[in-house]
């Protein structure tokens, strides 16, 4: 490996050295691309007014986003809130990555939250320093604070004309105290400039010219790369290590053995033996070169195939009640006609593009780590924990993330670089292989489900039982958890909005043979699979309609309100008065995406138009997918349609990129993409038996519409994903009359 | 043994059978070139020998010979290549990390098929893998490049 140290303090620095307020550096990425010169900061003096906001004397403002960049845009919509705001000129903004610091509060970027949960205080960060410049400017002139406006980057006295730019008001205004939040005045939405406004990325031509910095790009000066061999199995451990042929391949410095991991898993490394070389190439090959016997351990007999049986045969047994209404059994004796279905979804990896990866340099009791993190404050601590050093001596720098999807919400492999640093005495890079991600992950939940409903004569459905299984994120945590959590079984299950009398919802015991994690809308992909299948059925069997019957399930307009029904609902941890579970803005997307798709129309042989709708993450989506399915049982998507309501949107672009985004992403789950397992080892390595969707496979239009509101800002990065399988089997159902209950579809439309 | 990667010649003394992609990131610095599965499966690691798309991570240096390497850094220096104005005049990217291989097939594509069809558009792009899903948008800005050719 040669010298190139391309991160250093001037890549990922956010630190204005708060004692003496001195800019240390601007240097970040410009909208442009371009640089802002290490020189706009030297020792000049600038304003922060909050840890969000520093304006140096030149004018130019950073705002400091403390959300890791995966895709989402977080990073443009956070500048485009405060810079609003502030009124800032968008050409003279910056953007910086935070660090991992309690300071800003929640860092988790998971769970759609960067937006709804930041959108308050983001406004008000940018209200302060705006109110503190136009203070500044009405000392400067000696007249009234309610005469001086800041417009674009200035501020303006009205009565005399006079103007005077940000960075003139630097010194003045860092000499104030931030008013009290109570008092900031924000602006009315009509005055807004930039949110509601598709802003294109502020990383867009670093991306397209190869320049971001993610975390495998980190190079630091004396760096070695390590590869770690782990326990294939889950809790297992190695019998007997022969490293002397990997010990022989050039570049190869050392083979370390990690601690064995006990229960419960967590987020702590896996254990194994880790290669440690001068290069990538010397590791990977130093791993391949070692001989391992390894201990397989209590989850060496799990076999994901009986598994699966296992979990139906629960789903068909009475479970644990979590909803109740009704009753479900005297309606379905009672019911003209009953119907009942299984559903299974397997285990998914998240697979991001970029496996996880992390680069420390641990030395003299402190840790410097670059990492393509979800979790910046997680990463933070448990490598204090796993140095035994206190968080202060932990520095968390993040990279662009390639891909998240939840994997890397779980630092074990930030933990391993600390580790192998330490022992190493030289910065480490842990490089995980698509094969360690795909057999070393944290899955997204195998789930089986049972439904059964009946209908009345008229065709209504009068009763709806619905069993949900499968090993909980719980048990990652709680070795040996076997019953779901509210948490689990709020993603799209106990929230079932369909007005059916006599329903109720149970959920059985299943336990973990792996880490159980979680994937872009997590349980939501399972549950909005099997109810939004399942309503297509009755429709069928009703003879009715899809998208008219499923506008009859949810019924008329309405929020549900589940703690009336005694039911613990976490609502996405937001209060369910703000973001009530609303009916008729559910019943609304269905309509839009139908009219949107036209919906109705006479379809050729061989296609099909399917529906699907369903609220997660606080926002409602719908989905239409159109499909032709040949006489061999070829599927290709013409076109895709889709609905979405997430209240206020900061960026319509970028929301418009999630749902496509989001949807391809639920085409993944749904086509071929299947975890299993055979002796507890994980049966995929590769993109070649882990098969994810490809342009190909992809649908060839997907139109979004995003219905205007004024609602608070929902979650917009995972809702588009759950409608998208069940609204794909349900086209392929109306274009073959096949009904996929089980995913991966795989080869089940081959004639 | 001798490298050209993106106009300059290298001295490359290492083991001869590693794969240029880690040649590029680890020794050259060009970490543009992504990992993605080291199989040739996923195509972040997609660079031009001889104008030609190949997959770095299975190419190892020492089949090289004469050719010509770029590089997602010195497709143009300017980041101004029709397929990269293109790709952000429609915002393509989400998290950015399968562009590069994405920008250089297409390139590669456009570069040999002067007027490519849908179906050769899915074809040609069908060994590159972007699990953030920019597929429709692949497929506009390969339009958008493709109209715009004099």
């Amino acid at each position: 490996m040669s010298v190139i140290e391309n991160v250093s303090r001037r890549r990922f620095i956010i630190g204005i050295a708060a004692a003496g307020g001195l800019v240390l550096g601007v240097y970040l990425v410009k909208r442009s691309g371009g640089r802002v010169s290490p020189e706009t900061g030297g020792a000049s003096p600038s304003f922060e007014p909050n840890v969000f906001v520093v304006i140096a004397q030149d004018g130019a403002v950073m705002v400091v986003c403390h959300r890791s960049e995966m895709g989402q845009q977080a990073r443009t919509s956070v500048a485009q809130i405060v810079a609003d705001e502030l009124d800032a000129d968008w050409t003279r903004v910056v953007v910086a990555q935070a660090e991992g610091d309690a300071k800003y509060g929640d860092q988790n970027t998971d769970g759609s939250r960067s937006v709804r949960r930041n959108f308050s205080r983001l406004r008000q960060a940018g209200a302060s320093a705006r109110t503190m410049l136009e203070q500044a400017a009405a000392g400067l002139w000696a007249v009234p604070v309610s005469e001086c406006h800041a417009v674009n980057h200035e501020v303006v006295h009205g009565p005399s004309d006079r103007k005077v730019g940000f960075g003139e008001l630097v010194e003045a205004a860092a000499a104030l105290e931030p008013p009290p939040v109570e008092t900031l005045k924000l602006k009315d939405r009509s005055e807004w400039r930039y949110i509601g406004k598709s802003t294109p990325s502020v990383d867009l031509q670093e991306l397209v010219g190869g320049r971001g910095i993610f975390g495998i790009d980190v190079q630091l000066e004396g760096m070695r790369v390590a590869v770690i061999a782990r326990p294939p199995v889950l809790f297992g451990k190695p019998k007997s290590v022969d490293s002397s042929a990997a010990l022989a391949i050039p570049g190869v410095e050392r083979v370390v053995e990690l601690p064995v991991l006990e229960p419960p898993a967590g987020f702590k490394p896996l254990g194994g033996v880790a290669v440690v070389a001068t290069n990538t190439w010397a590791a990977i090959q130093g791993r391949r070169a070692l001989r391992i016997e390894w201990e397989g351990g209590s989850n060496a007999s799990y076999d994901s195939a009986r598994y699966r049986e296992k979990l139906l045969e629960t789903a068909r047994r009475n479970g644990r009640v979590v909803r109740d209404e009704g009753d479900v059994e005297r309606a379905l004796r009672e019911a003209h006609k009953t119907l009942s279905a299984e559903y299974y979804v397997p285990l998914l990896a998240q697979a991001p593009m970029e496996p996880p990866v992390t680069t420390a340099r641990v030395a003299d009791g402190r840790a410097e780590i670059w990492s393509s993190t979800q979790a910046p404050q997680l990463t933070r601590r448990l490598v204090a924990e796993a140095l035994g050093v206190d968080e202060s001596n932990v520095q968390v720098h993040v990279t662009l993330l390639g891909g998240g999807f939840g994997r890397k919400s779980k630092p074990d492999f930030a933990v391993e670089a600390a580790l192998l640093s330490s022992k190493v005495g030289a910065p480490v890079k842990v490089m995980w292989t698509r094969e360690d991600d795909l057999r070393n992950g944290y899955p997204n939940s195998v789930n089986a489900q049972y439904l059964e409903a009946g209908i009345d004569g008229q065709g209504q459905t009068t009763a709806w039982l619905q069993r949900t299984v499968f090993p909980p994120i719980g048990s990652t945590f709680k070795y040996g958890t076997k019953l779901a959590s509210s948490g689990d079984l709020g993603l799209g299950f106990v929230d079932n909005p369909f007005d059916v009398p006599n329903m109720r919802l149970e959920n059985g015991e299943a336990e973990a043979h792996v880490r159980i994690g979680w994937l872009r809308s997590v349980a939501n992909v399972y549950h909005a699979f099997a109810t939004q299948s399942f309503a297509h059925e009755l429709a069928a069997a009703a003879g009715r309609d899809p998208k008219d019957y499923l506008l009859e399930l949810i019924g008329p307009s309405r929020k549900i309100d589940l703690a009336a029904m005694g039911v613990d609902y976490p609502n996405y941890g937001d209060p369910i008065e703000t973001y009530p579970i609303d009916t008729g803005r559910l019943s609304n997307v269905v309509r839009v995406a139908a009219e949107l798709a036209e919906w109705g129309r006479d379809l050729p042989s061989g296609r099909g138009l399917g529906i699907a709708v369903h609220r997660s993450f606080l926002a409602y989506v719908a989905t239409v997918v159109e499909v032709e399915v040949s006489a061999r049982g070829e599927l290709t998507i013409p076109a895709a349609w889709v609905a979405i309501d997430a209240g206020t949107v900061v960026n319509p672009d970028h929301v418009r990129a999630q749902c496509e985004g989001g949807s391809v992403y639920g085409l993944s789950c749904a086509l071929n993409a299947e975890i299993t397992a055979t002796g507890g080892i994980i049966d995929q390595e590769n993109f070649d038996t882990y098969r994810v969707a490809r342009i190909g496979d992809a649908p060839k239009s997907i139109t979004v519409h995003i219905v205007d509101s004024t609602e608070p800002p929902a979650g917009v990065g995972e809702p588009p994903t759950p409608p998208f399988a069940p609204a794909l089997c349900n086209a392929i159902y109306e274009a073959t009359g096949k009904r996929i209950r089980t995913l991966p579809i795989g080869d089940q439309l081959r004639a | 043994m001798r490298v050209k990667v993106n106009g300059e010649t290298h001295e490359f003394h290492g083991d001869p059978n590693t794969p240029l992609l880690w040649y590029l990131r680890d020794e050259l610095g060009l970490t543009g070139t992504k990992f993605g599965c080291g199989a040739a499966l996923c195509g972040a690691c997609t660079v031009h020998r001889d104008g030609a798309a190949i997959r770095s991570c299975v190419t190892p240096v020492v089949s090289l010979g004469d050719a010509e390497i770029v590089t997602i850094e010195g497709l143009d220096t300017d980041v101004e290549h029709p397929v990269q104005q293109a790709w952000m005049e429609l915002g393509v990217p989400q998290c950015g990390y399968c562009q590069p291989g994405q920008i250089m097939q297409a390139a590669a594509l456009l570069a040999q098929t002067t007027d490519p069809s849908d179906d050769e558009i899915d074809q040609a792009m069908n060994g590159n893998i972007c699990r953030c899903g920019t597929y429709t948008r692949i497929r506009s800005a390969i339009r958008l490049v493709k109209e715009r050719k004099p």
